[in-house]
């Protein structure tokens, strides 16, 4: 398998059918480390995946 | 045990057999319709090669500082855990279709069948098996090792996916049929909410977060997830215009 083919199967199985997830799992672990609230990073994620799944559903 | 290693336990158990039952309709298929041997063969070269990844990854893992591993093991999982409780609502709410292992299983052994046929060794049945085994597998060494190195207990994770996965092979082989009677989707729900709960647990105080009660607020995150992750099934059922989903 070459490099680039083994970096999209790694990207397939770790971020999946929506990047923005990933985004915001790394933005709700970055914000809680410069505000140092416990409540900051569920409330981001589950936030983002509420958006996620809003954009994700056929209306 | 304590809550944490409990929750670690279960949420591997019920991932592995979750994907346990999916490899199992493959390797079933190819094995009834092809050559049991060959199909053998391949579902234990994948055994083989997880297990190997997880002997060697798994003790270099907790050499890492806690910090470090919280956060870059919290927020590979809460990523992880999200694309789960995503695909999970979806089909709760009836968007998305369900997992059928009886459909997949019939898919597969038409496949398996059509395949032309190799004398001596069955190559495809090896290949077939091999690849199912190992790609749902790699899901499971997954979490086995960011679950078992956080809580630095990599064999009690290791045990809880071996568990599941003989309690799979032992009633499927016992059935000889595809295991349409998991609730499968039910179970990726469970484990979605526990694969986001955790991450964000672990996440957040690898960044430098104090948490309420420490480990003690994990069952309470688990819940404030779940009934989330309920609200939003039903927000995305009533958007979608989908008549409930029962049973």
């Amino acid at each position: 398998m070459n490099p680039r083919r083994a970096l999209a199967a790694v990207w397939d199985f770790v971020v999946g059918d929506d990047w923005r997830l990933a985004l915001a799992a790394a933005t709700a672990i970055g914000v809680t480390a410069l505000v140092g609230a416990w409540w900051l990073a569920p409330l981001v994620a589950l936030a983002a995946l509420f958006w996620s799944l809003r954009d994700g559903t056929p209306n | 045990m304590t809550g944490a290693a409990a929750g670690l336990a279960l949420s591997v158990f019920l991932a592995s057999a979750v994907e346990a039952v999916e490899a199992f309709t493959i390797v079933l298929a190819v094995g009834t319709t092809r050559h049991w041997p060959a199909a053998l063969a391949g579902t234990a070269a994948a055994a083989l090669v997880l297990a190997v990844l997880i002997a060697v990854l798994g003790p270099a893992l907790t050499v890492l500082p806690l910090g470090v591993l919280r956060v870059a093991v919290g927020g590979l999982l809460l990523t992880f855990g999200l694309q789960w409780l995503r695909k999970a609502i979806l089909r709760a709410a009836g968007v998305k279709e369900k997992h059928d292992e009886e459909a997949i299983f019939r898919t597969e052994a038409t496949e398996a069948a059509a395949a032309p046929e190799t004398p001596g060794f069955d190559g495809y049945a090896f290949a077939i098996a091999l690849k199912a085994v190992l790609l749902e597998g790699l899901e499971v060494a997954f979490i086995v090792l960011t679950f078992g190195a956080n809580q630095h207990d990599v064999g009690l994770a290791a045990a809880a996916a071996g568990a599941a996965v003989l309690l799979v092979l032992a009633v499927g082989l016992a059935l000889r049929a595809p295991l349409a009677r998991v609730p499968e989707n039910a179970m990726k729900f469970a484990v979605g909410v526990m694969l986001t709960s955790f991450g964000v647990f672990w996440g957040a105080e690898g960044a430098g977060a104090s948490w309420p009660g420490g480990e003690a607020s994990l069952p309470a995150l688990v819940a404030v997830v779940l009934v989330a992750a309920l609200a939003m099934v039903g927000d995305v059922r009533s958007r979608a215009s989908v008549p409930a989903v029962t049973g």
